[in-house]
């Protein structure tokens, strides 16, 4: 067993990152990653980090400096979020276009205005499109956890992709929690060594990265990137079993909490996945026969394995703590109503729009919504298929 | 014309790997104007050689003979830094070429991705 420390969720991914030893950081600070940043500074200055450190003056540069450091080949990290995460946009297409298997703890937060520095997933769910992996986390220990095996997922060969990993601000970021630190050595051990296929400081072997490439090769590029996150899905499994072999803590592609003999399901990202299982752990104990499906990896979405787990419910709520304007409801809920269409028999979706700006949900209210849900199993019938928990009338 | 490769042929990322492949790519159909120089008057000053921002003025042993128009766009500098007292290369419609004689036949074709 390794070494049990009381870490916020900046202090634990902070230490990941001191542990990872990435060539390169490029990060500028934004509430609630600031303190992320903070304490690896502090690593940096302390000289226990190899790390070429670069303070730049927008996040758009940190971006565009990894992109550059990661195509010569260095294993390269940042951190940021909500408002830094936009002004990336941009360089988040090129990172995932040029195939950089860049890692960033995304630590979740409102996207302005009106300005709010609590959590929501409106910053990530934003990006959910741009090439990155997206893997989100319940509580400290697997922010911890994931941004390590963050490295080696995006790296693989056949995968070379970008990879978010996200953890709810505050509720996470500034909390304490138990978390069971790797010592160096294992670290190193699950991270492995980088060997960049072509470097842009080769100049034996010299190659251009980002060239123009019109109507007749663009889309080829992009079918390749589809490939690839379908790779990453295997990736993620691997790196998910070798972690669990290593430290007793297996992770996939979503935990399934008392899902098999369930008639209502909750799908949820993040640490309201934390708050559900206790809501769940209280209706069980009362005999009721729900359960949870907690979303690890969002991007790539596991359709195919998702639909498995959740087919044979008759009721499923869906959780979305950011808005898609005008959808369909939420990104979250799209994605599994998609999964679980023409599966015979399945289940009735419906979506909860949540959380919002740091808006806490309890496990009572979870509780109520598992009742909501039952009502629909009883009567057969949904009546409104997307709901706002939460919201003041 | 070549047949062009799939997605599971060419290097991920759109990364060049060869350098100085784009030599292959044709860039010569996006011009609108061509290059038409009287010998007559050309001194070989070889400024439009300076100046060309394609290296598409051809030079053989100091001397001007000919224009690469594979890759000349067309952009009409070699003509505006011929001295003023020279001017002996003329801006010509390409609409006028292909009334005249067969079109330069020029597409991304050749254009070949590296393995």
């Amino acid at each position: 067993m390794g070494r049990i420390v009381a870490l916020t969720g900046n202090d634990a991914v902070g230490t990941a990152m001191k542990q990872i030893n990435p060539d390169v950081v490029a990060a500028f600070p934004i509430t609630p990653q600031t303190e992320l940043m903070h304490k690896f500074a502090e690593f940096h200055a302390d000289g226990d980090v190899d790390t070429e450190f670069v303070l730049v003056e927008s996040e758009h540069s940190a971006m565009s400096a990894c992109v550059g450091a990661a195509a010569a080949g260095a294993r390269t990290m940042t951190a940021t979020s909500a408002q830094g995460l936009a002004l990336m946009w941009e360089i988040l297409y090129v990172a995932a276009s040029c195939r950089l298997p860049i890692v960033m703890p995304v630590v979740n937060r409102a996207l302005n205005a009106p300005l709010n520095i609590h959590c929501d997933h409106s910053d990530t769910m934003g990006a959910r499109d741009c090439g990155w992996i997206q893997i989100y986390s319940e509580n400290t220990q697997e922010a911890y956890d994931n941004v390590i095996q963050g490295v080696p997922i995006g790296e693989r060969e056949d995968v070379l992709l970008p990879v978010m990993v996200t953890l709810d601000g505050f509720i996470l970021s500034h909390t304490l929690e138990r978390v069971e630190l790797l010592d160096e050595g294992q670290v190193g051990g699950v991270t492995g060594e980088y060997r960049q296929a072509h470097s842009l400081l080769d100049t034996e072997h010299p190659v251009t990265y980002g060239p123009v490439d019109l109507p007749d090769y663009y889309f080829e590029h992009k079918r390749q990137q589809v490939l690839a996150m379908e790779r990453a899905k295997e990736s993620i499994v691997e790196v998910g079993r070798a972690f669990g072999e290593l430290t007793g803590r297996e992770y996939g592609l979503f935990e399934s909490y008392w899902l098999d003999d369930a008639e209502v399901g909750m799908v949820a990202l993040g640490s309201t996945a934390g708050t559900a299982k206790e809501a769940v752990d209280r209706l069980r104990a009362e005999g009721k026969r729900v359960g949870l499906l907690k979303l690890r990896v969002f991007r790539p979405f596991p359709y195919e394995e998702l639909a498995e787990v959740l087919g044979g419910l008759k009721v499923v709520g869906v959780f979305d703590r950011a808005i898609s304007f005008g959808a369909y409801g939420g990104a979250l809920f799209s994605e599994v109503r998609s999964a679980l269409f023409g599966v015979e028999g399945g289940p009735e979706v419906v979506n909860y729009m949540y959380g919002l700006g740091g808006r806490n949900i309890s496990v009572e209210q979870i509780a109520g919504v598992f009742e909501q849900l039952g009502r629909i199993v009883e009567t057969g019938r949904v009546e409104q298929m997307i709901r706002y928990l939460g919201v003041r009338e | 014309m070549s047949k062009q490769k799939g997605w599971k042929e060419i290097p991920i990322g759109g990364v060049i790997v060869e350098a100085g492949n784009a030599e292959g790519y044709e860039t010569g159909s996006w011009r609108t104007y061509r290059p038409v120089i009287d010998y007559e008057k050309c001194i070989h000053c070889l400024q439009c050689w300076i100046y060309c921002p394609d290296s598409a003025v051809l030079v053989e042993g100091g001397k001007h003979v000919g224009f690469d128009l594979e890759h000349c766009k067309g952009c009409g500098i070699c003509a505006a830094e011929c001295p003023p007292k020279v001017r002996a290369i003329e801006m010509v419609l390409e609409s006028e070429f292909a009334q005249k004689e067969e079109v330069l036949e020029i597409s991304n074709s050749k254009f070949q991705i590296p393995n």
